[in-house]
């Protein structure tokens, strides 16, 4: 009896080893900011494809780590890996999925959209402006009656891509914040409750009365939640839409499409924009990898850029751009591997 | 109680004190109560509106659409306690024999209260030594680690119950298998162990209740997954990490999914210690 | 196959060798993840130094790192879910070792308690996300401060509520313990109920006491899942009780997979050397303390 359930034990784990090898599976894991999108796109993918694509939405501090380990086949980053990050590894691509833009979301009991400036936004963050009936706040947004409440002040525990966009943004339009906190996926705040990844932070906005955080705009517009006009840098106030954020990306594209586009100077932009990335290795050969992985690899990204794209607006990202695109595909094409394009 | 011989001025305050104290213990001791009512109540409440065939044997679903399931964490979960089992076992129920039978031995009295001593470490710590061990060295998250992690989590609680349930078997026992002829192996393999089987099982019982339930350790060695797997050299989602991420979710139909699991997650607990408390007292060979 | 187990001392010998190389590995394993955690952290400490311990920020931007403030949340959060627990498990304990001792009702008493001890902590942090926070927010709206539900008033609440079966189960065993001739002498001389208690019970079960403390304790300080969910996740010391922090647990659950640097994830794993040498400090005065009574007693 002993024996026949070491032999069923054995033929348990010989199961566990060998079942669900499908070589071509891939793992995924970085930012909260597309992950709608992703789980979307990466379902609708195994529908078709028959490969699954299991995704963690770890922040995009997350997803660049876990590319550098090289425990995942790609990372999910709307931060740009820094060039002293890049120096650490062997070359790594940037291929754009979509944009999002970073609104600010505010849990207010009034009935219009609040106006803000990047000036109010800065010094909220930084903890200068404390209530929300602060004469600056008042000043723009006439006709509201502005409770003589706290802020409070919502930010990222994680590292995130989403914070690099908004921090990169705070960066270019205030002096104050430069110096003081500077940018990155991780920043030292000056005040505020941290909430890990998107969602922690649209779940507090969302239950903390009178708060104020920044998130991708989907995870807003799910929640019902309210986000703010902001001034771009031409003086107009824009609202954050699938149009306003494919304005702010209507520059020259540079061939690795390491770009940030906030504080944009299209006139009517939204100023705190961003690409979203999937980082890859260009040379696929690394760690026994099997081509076959690499391959599956490239059909996801190619499909990504070009069918996938269609799950974008519905879902309030907006699209890659005909040049975007077409920057994502060249990226794509010169992944290798054992030096060999792998299309 | 005897009260006559009680100095009558000071006898009525002390009563008074004695009743005040006796409502305050019972008071607080039935507070007891209003946690799990709370707790389960609400488990019960929320979660079984879920609960369905499909959910039972769906995966989970991308945000937004209706009839996601939790058959990958459930798997998952199963996965991860068989190998961790399967890991702990052995080894926990061999050193709890060594414990027991060279209780008396100074070396066998410091590993015991070494392990006894391990059984304090937070998870998150054995998390990352899974983690320094498995996953960066074959750099790719995996059942396996958290399995690792997992099964020393439950080596204490197994060497100490296989300990504790051999020193109870009384001596004669031995003797008289000895008496018969019976060598060491035999004697323990086939007379004592059969004995102290209840407790041994209770431990491991036990135990599995446990670790079914663990997060912080999954966290950075099977890392989790939306998508069915089998196979232990992949990351694998489970229960507790699927509780965990849509709690932390904005959106409420994850959070109801999340109630739902959470019910699910205390059945199996629950069953597991049921079984381990009823089969110690039912299968315990009475000597 | 069964060769091998045939009446030799071939057999015995195998038998021997595989329980003795079986405790020697346990004891190599325990080894083994101490000495990991101390080489991991070893570069931490050269970068970090005293500051690690002293400093007061915590920034992976500027690579400057201190564990103070998670020091002081997790013993802040600690301390304070002891204190509101321990009335409620010295009751527990009294109820169920001395007033309704092996009565029904202390039967159904002992069962909620196991039932509470066996809860996932995950389960404890979700309902506590989703019943406790809204809860302590209505109780910060009407004392004027700001809402914002989790933190540390919170997470203690939580904890204190996980944390009452472990001194329970002590204190119960050794209240239990106290003799009975020493009651009844103390009954005989007219005492009350609550004399006894307080005269000879709790004096002479005050180590017992001690040690199910010192466990709790040594729990609540490892606490993660539950903790992360409702602590607020801020990094900084905390400057009020109702403010949002960290503990040393909690940050290793958020900020590990994220690590981006090897000094970055050094530093967390040396926090995880922290709080396993805290937790074994606990854990050794604890089982000391109990050994000790059981010798005495």
């Amino acid at each position: 009896m002993k024996f026949g359930l070491i032999g069923l034990l054995t033929a348990f784990i010989m199961l566990a080893f060998s079942m669900g090898i499908n070589a071509e599976d891939l793992i995924g894991a970085g930012a909260t900011f597309p992950y709608p999108l992703y789980s979307k796109m990466f379902s609708e993918y195994q529908k078709t494809n028959k490969i699954n694509v299991n995704y963690q939405s770890i922040g995009s501090g997350g997803g660049i780590k876990q590319l550098l380990e090289k425990t995942v086949d790609f990372g999910g980053s709307d931060a740009i890996m820094t060039d002293e990050q890049l120096s650490k590894a062997p070359k790594i691509l940037h291929i754009p999925t979509c944009l999002g833009a970073v609104v600010v979301t505010y849990n207010l009991p009034i009935k219009s959209e609040l106006k803000l400036t990047p000036e109010i936004i800065s010094d909220i963050f930084l903890g200068k402006i404390t209530k929300w009936n602060d004469p600056m706040i008042v000043e723009i947004n006439k006709g509201i009656a502005l409770p003589d409440k706290d802020i409070t002040v919502v930010h990222r525990s994680d590292g995130s891509g989403t914070t690099a966009i908004f921090t990169d943004y705070l960066s270019k339009v205030s002096e104050g914040w430069k110096n003081k906190v500077g940018k990155g996926t991780s920043v030292n705040w000056p005040v505020g409750l941290g909430g890990k990844g998107n969602e922690g932070v649209a779940g507090l906005v969302k239950q903390v009365p009178n708060s104020i955080g920044y998130v991708e705009l989907i995870y807003a517009i799910q929640n019902k939640m309210s986000y703010a006009t902001i001034k771009n840098r031409a003086g107009n106030f824009v609202k954050p839409s699938l149009e306003s954020t494919s304005k702010a990306a209507e520059t020259e594209l540079p061939d690795d499409m390491r770009i940030s586009l906030t504080d944009t100077d299209a006139a009517n932009g939204y100023p705190i924009s961003g690409f979203t990335y999937i980082l890859v290795y260009q040379e696929q050969n690394y760690d026994n990898r099997p081509i076959g992985k690499a391959k599956s690899l490239v059909n996801l990204l190619k499909w990504m850029a070009t069918d996938g794209q269609k799950f974008t607006t519905p879902l309030h990202y907006a699209p890659l751009s005909e040049s975007a695109k077409n920057k994502a595909l060249k990226l794509i094409k010169s992944m290798t591997y054992d030096g060999k394009s792998i299309e | 109680m005897s009260g006559d011989r009680m100095e009558y001025k000071g006898y009525r305050r002390r009563r008074l004190i004695d009743k005040i104290f006796k409502a305050t213990i019972y008071g607080l001791s039935f507070l007891l109560f209003l946690p799990l009512f709370l707790i389960f109540g609400l488990i019960i409440k929320n979660g079984i509106s879920h609960i369905s065939l499909e959910f039972l044997i769906n995966n989970p679903k991308p945000v937004g659409e209706a009839g996601g399931g939790i058959l990958n964490a459930m798997i998952g979960t199963l996965i991860l306690m068989i190998t961790s089992t399967i890991i702990a076992l052995p080894f926990g129920v061999l050193v709890g024999i060594f414990l027991s039978e060279n209780s008396k031995r100074k070396y066998a009295l410091v590993i015991s209260t070494i392990v006894d001593v391990f059984q304090g470490i937070p998870s998150i710590v054995i998390g990352i030594v899974a983690y320094i061990w498995i996953v960066l060295p074959l750099k790719k998250f995996s059942a396996l680690s958290g399995a690792l992690a997992l099964s020393f989590i439950m080596l204490p609680t197994i060497i100490k119950s296989t300990e504790e349930t051999l020193k109870m078997i009384p001596y004669s026992l031995k003797e008289a298998a000895y008496s018969v002829g019976a060598n060491y192996h035999r004697t323990i393999l086939k007379v004592i162990l059969p004995a102290s089987l209840s407790g041994i099982l209770s431990g491991i019982l036990v135990s599995i209740a446990r670790i079914s339930g663990e997060t912080a350790p999954l966290l950075f060695t099977a890392f989790g997954s939306d998508i069915l797997e089998y196979n232990i050299l992949k990351p694998m989602g489970s229960l507790p990490l699927l509780i965990f991420n849509y709690a932390k979710s904005p959106y409420p139909e994850w959070h109801e999914i999340a109630w739902s699991a959470s019910l699910v997650l205390i059945t199996i607990v629950f069953i597991f210690n049921l079984i381990a408390t009823i089969g110690e007292n039912r299968w315990k060979i009475k000597f | 196959m069964y060769r091998f187990l045939k009446d030799r001392d071939g057999g015995d010998l195998i038998f021997k060798s595989l329980l003795f190389f079986s405790a020697i590995f346990i004891l190599l394993l325990i080894v083994a993840i101490t000495i990991t955690l101390i080489i991991q952290s070893i570069p931490s400490i050269k970068h970090n130094g005293l500051y690690l311990l002293f400093g007061d920020i915590w920034d992976p931007v500027s690579e400057k790192y201190s564990i103070l403030p998670f020091i002081i949340g997790t013993l802040i959060t600690s301390i304070l879910a002891l204190l509101i627990s321990i009335p409620f498990s010295l009751s527990a304990s009294l109820f169920l070792g001395e007033y309704l001792e092996g009565k029904r009702i202390s039967k159904i008493i002992k069962f909620t308690i196991d039932i509470l001890a066996g809860i996932p902590s995950i389960i404890y942090g979700f309902w506590g996300l989703m019943v406790l926070v809204p809860l302590v927010r209505a109780l910060e709206e009407f004392l004027g401060i700001p809402p914002l539900g989790i933190g540390i008033f919170t997470a203690s609440v939580l904890l204190s509520i996980m944390i009452i079966p472990y001194t329970t189960s002590i204190v119960r065993e050794v209240i239990k313990l106290v003799p009975q001739d020493l009651k009844e002498a103390a009954y005989s001389l007219g005492a009350t109920r609550f004399e006894v208690v307080r005269d000879i019970i709790i004096p002479y079960t005050k180590s017992g006491i001690i040690a199910g403390i010192l466990l709790s304790f040594g729990r609540a300080f490892g606490e993660t899942m539950a903790v992360t969910m409702v602590i607020g996740n801020a990094n900084y010391i905390p400057k009020s009780l109702f403010a949002p922090a960290n503990t040393m647990a909690s940050v290793i659950a958020n900020e590990f997979t994220e690590a981006t640097t090897d000094i970055y994830l050094s530093t967390l794993i040396s926090v995880g050397l922290i709080l396993l040498i805290i937790s074994l400090i606990i854990n050794s005065i604890g089982r000391y303390i109990i050994g000790r009574f059981y010798v005495r007693g």
